[in-house]
């Protein structure tokens, strides 16, 4: 090693020893962003190219199905309703093409009576994704309070809570949510919605307890604790924030499953009841008609798959990006 | 067996482990991150190299290439030479033939480094199996040998048993005989001793020093325990940011420290019977007659257990504190010495004795009474990384306690978290930061900022620096003494650390198997031990001193001698050589 650079190692080296004198420098410590884990989230949620594409296909699929009939006083851009008969307008085949592209007089066709198909699909994409949501958003409160207060309090709170969730379980889902969607009238879908939350949220509530039971012991609640934090306060502003992904990725599925569950209950025909109609009740109602008209049976069947592909696509984003440590090596 | 090694050959020969301008870089979320910044370093067999620096240097990312460990985000130039191997050139099923056979890791926590669910002679003979040494009944065999050999008592009945029937001592003992299965000819030690107590970290030091000097082993020791460096090492390499900063033999290092962020660090280490002051000023003096802040009598803590009597972790335990006063509670874990001062925050229930905090019987409050003596207490705990909700920014966090007991509006708190960044050295600027963004440091001193939040009356401090970097620790703890001082608050201060201890307490308690085994000034109980277990610990506790650190090992030899116990060594005849 020649002098000069002997001369720079050294200089270099007291540098450094200075560098090390700031570091409890705040910009040393990280960049010049302060990023919080929200946004570090939501940074690698938007990264997720999966996840990315779902979520502009849900919000397509989402924006057409509501549009093309409208939302209240706002007249949508589709023509005709889902109620109406179109006897005189062409053959009842599909009349959407591709290439050359054209949208034609009936894009998915008419079903056996007439009626417009595209209106009734639309229809029923717009209730299936009303109930999912509402069954999501309801299964998650109740799931998450239950677990939350199970996981918490311990003692015979927790057992209280975690064997009527067991009990919940044990009767065959489907069963209880027919007799129960019987019971709440078909043509209110929010009450059917309402009547399917309450029956799905024991997934949750078991996951959210176990989250809850491994946060209740971290340090940073003993120390909420040691300051005289109230036991509500502690749950909802320091365990629940931390188990929201748990909280949120589950959510996602379990709208997922809940597209399924009223598939299942409305080609059961316990779910929707016509002149209502969902995209489980078209499938239902057409299921004869798969080698005349097949349309009849595939698009409310696409409609379906799509919606639940890309919530579980974005749920699986949102599990990557709550633990990244999942997707590096 | 593959080849047998004779002592006479220490020190000489080809080296067994090289770095040549070893450069790393990690690719992360945000770009590029350089750990390892071309550095050279040389391990010769039967020598002992420690490779020290606080976290974050690099020390543990060098070491890893030796094993060719390092994830795929890793971009790795220049050389790592294992004997005659260069790790990067060999193939994945090279790699694996030489990884514990040539080079084997000593980890950090024993209890993770062994999988819990496989018989301690099974994890042992695994090894060998794989590298072809011994088979069957013979490797099972040797596994005892092993053991036998690295001092543990009754091999045959241990080997049959499973990780969690072990002491953590005893862990290590069988991790480092899992290192030895297949003769290595370099053994890397990762931050070996830093989950053990004093008392077992030394006996774990001295076998370690056995292997090399009757193995003729290379051991490269991964350490940021200038203590640990001044009772084992040959040479020293001082590593800071990704670079060697100073290299040499423990004598010039240590004694003679030339960059200046060795002498920083080496500066930072308390040293134990150097007292108060270390750090800059000294906590004030208490009188006599202070009021007792703190006065526990007869506490016993038990813990329950489903289908059995219940545990008792702490049992008649008795002392009291002074307003003003700082009183050191040393033990080593399972000491109950935690136990106690979550007994004292009303987290666990007491079970028998009495407890008065500034003077209400915390034992017989309820309700508003008990959340209003909390009021009065401020608390920091060890890891500043948990105690903190990573989910809310810094200047919620501080202000958690004053929200809590409704104290003041938004305008008066902000105010006051202000004041209290400034009691605490950090910049205003951190009001928005999150836990995640500081540095251990930081975290620990917004620990400290949110336990004075409400001006307590009584602190407890549980181990608030063990888990932070030597230079760090000197920081807060001389920042801890400023703030006693301000504020005149009465502190628990719970630790490990003699040294640590020494250096701010006025009192000291010591416990063993939650009992008091001797209280006194810090003078009586630190300078003059009258109890057989405090001697153990002081002579325990290592010096960053080679020489004195060499003298006072000798001195520890001659008092196990006299309690009639035997130094740990490896037992080479166990060995068959």
């Amino acid at each position: 090693m020649s002098d000069d650079t002997t001369n720079e190692e050294t200089m270099s080296e007291q540098q450094s020893a200075e560098a090390f004198e700031v570091e409890e420098n705040l910009e040393d410590a990280a960049g010049h962003r302060s990023y919080s884990q929200g946004t570090l989230i939501r940074r690698r949620f938007f990264r997720h190219r999966g996840a990315m594409v779902a979520l502009t296909v849900l919000t397509l699929i989402v924006l057409m199905a509501f549009t093309s009939a409208g939302i209240g006083p706002i007249p949508g851009w589709w023509p005709k309703n889902f109620i109406d008969l179109y006897p005189n307008t062409g053959g009842p085949e599909p009349t959407l093409r591709l290439w050359p592209f054209r949208i034609g007089e009936h894009p998915f066709g008419k079903n056996t009576i007439g009626k417009d198909y595209f209106a009734l699909v639309m229809e029923g994409t717009r209730k299936s994704v009303i109930i999912a949501f509402v069954v999501g958003i309801i299964a998650t409160t109740i799931g998450t309070i239950i677990g939350a207060a199970a996981g918490y309090f311990r003692g015979i709170i927790e057992s209280l809570l975690m064997r009527a969730t067991d009990l919940v379980i044990i009767i065959p889902l489907l069963v209880l949510a027919s007799v129960l969607g019987r019971m709440s009238n078909g043509n209110n879908v929010l009450l059917l919605a309402l009547v399917l939350g309450v029956v799905v949220w024991t997934g949750m509530a078991r996951l959210v307890r176990g989250e809850v039971l491994s946060l209740r012991e971290r340090e940073f609640v003993h120390a909420a604790r040691a300051i005289g934090t109230s036991h509500w306060r502690i749950i909802f502003r320091h365990i629940l924030p931390n188990a929201i992904g748990t909280i949120v990725v589950n959510a996602t599925l379990l709208i997922a499953s809940a597209i399924l569950l009223e598939t299942a209950l409305s080609f059961l025909g316990f779910g929707v009841q016509s002149p209502q109609t969902s995209l489980g009740l078209l499938i239902s109602d057409y299921q004869s008609a798969l080698t005349t008209r097949p349309w009849l049976f595939w698009w409310p069947g696409v409609f379906i798959l799509a919606i639940a592909l890309c919530v579980n696509f974005i749920g699986d984003g949102l599990r990557d990006a709550f633990d990244p440590r999942q997707q590096m090596d | 067996m593959t080849e047998v090694k004779t002592p006479e050959t220490a020190g000489t020969g080809e080296p067994v482990l090289q770095f040549q301008n070893l450069d790393i870089n990690f690719r992360t979320e945000f770009g590029h991150v350089h750990a390892v910044k071309g550095i050279d370093l040389v391990v010769n067999p039967g020598e002992v190299v420690a490779l020290v620096g606080e976290s974050g240097s690099g020390k543990s990312v060098t070491a890893t290439t030796a094993l060719g460990l390092l994830p795929r985000t890793a971009r790795i130039t220049g050389e790592t030479v294992v004997a005659d191997q260069t790790i990067s050139k060999l193939t994945p099923r090279g790699l694996r033939a030489i990884r514990g056979h040539r080079v084997a890791m000593v980890f950090q926590e024993p209890m993770t480094a062994l999988n819990p669910v496989i018989r301690i002679g099974e994890q042992l003979t695994e090894a060998m199996e794989v590298h072809n040494v011994a088979y069957g009944r013979v490797a099972w065999n040797r596994a005892i040998d092993l053991l036998k050999a690295v001092g543990i008592p009754n091999a045959e009945r241990r080997a049959s048993q499973y990780p969690h029937e072990l002491s953590g001592g005893m862990r290590q003992r069988v991790v480092i005989a899992m290192a030895l299965a297949c003769d290595p000819e370099v053994i890397i030690a990762d931050e070996p001793t830093t989950a053990l107590d004093v008392t077992v970290q030394a006996d774990i030091l001295d076998l370690l020093r056995s292997l090399k000097d009757k193995l003729n082993t290379g051991i490269l020791l991964i350490t940021h325990n200038m203590g640990v460096v001044a009772d084992m090492a040959d040479r020293v390499a001082v590593m800071f940011k990704g670079k060697i900063v100073e290299s040499g033999t423990a004598e010039e290092v240590l004694l003679h420290a030339k960059h200046p962020y060795t002498k920083k660090l080496l500066d930072a280490v308390p040293h134990l019977g150097s007292g108060h002051g270390q750090f800059g000023s000294a906590p004030a003096d208490v009188a006599e007659d202070a009021p007792l802040a703190l006065e526990v009598s007869d506490m016993a803590v038990e813990y329950k257990r489903a289908g059995k009597k219940p545990f008792r972790a702490v049992d008649g335990v008795s002392f009291d504190i002074r307003s003003g006063e700082i009183v050191g509670l040393v033990g080593e874990s399972g000491s109950g010495k935690s136990t106690v001062g979550r007994a004292l925050l009303g987290l666990i229930p007491s079970a028998a004795g009495k407890v008065s905090v500034l003077g209400e019987d915390l034992l017989r409050l309820r309700g508003k009474q008990v959340k209003a003596l909390r009021r009065r207490i401020g608390v920091i705990f060890q890891d500043p990384a948990a105690s903190l909700n990573p989910r809310l920014p810094v200047g919620d966090v501080i202000s958690e306690p004053l929200e809590v007991h409704k104290i003041g509006d938004k305008n008066s708190r902000q105010q006051k978290v202000h004041e209290l960044l400034d009691a605490v050295a950090l910049p205003r600027s951190a009001y928005n930061r999150y836990p995640h963004e500081l540095s251990g440091g930081q975290r620990q001193r917004v620990s400290f900022a949110r336990a004075l939040a409400l001006s307590p009356d009584l602190l407890i401090a549980d181990e608030p620096t063990s888990a932070l970097d030597v230079s760090v620790q000197a920081s807060v703890l001389a920042m801890l003494i400023e703030l006693q001082r301000d504020f005149g608050f009465a502190c628990l201060f719970i630790s490990h650390d003699l040294a640590v201890i020494d250096s701010l307490a006025h009192r000291v308690v010591v416990m063993q198997h939650g009992k008091i085994v001797e209280k006194g000034t810090r003078e009586e109980v630190l300078l003059n031990p009258q109890q057989e277990y405090t001697k153990r610990l002081l002579a325990a506790a290592p010096v960053p001193n080679p020489i004195e650190q060499r003298q006072r090992r000798e001195e520890r030899h001659a008092l196990l001698e006299f309690l009639g116990e035997e130094v740990a060594e490896i037992d080479t005849r166990e060995l068959g050589q």
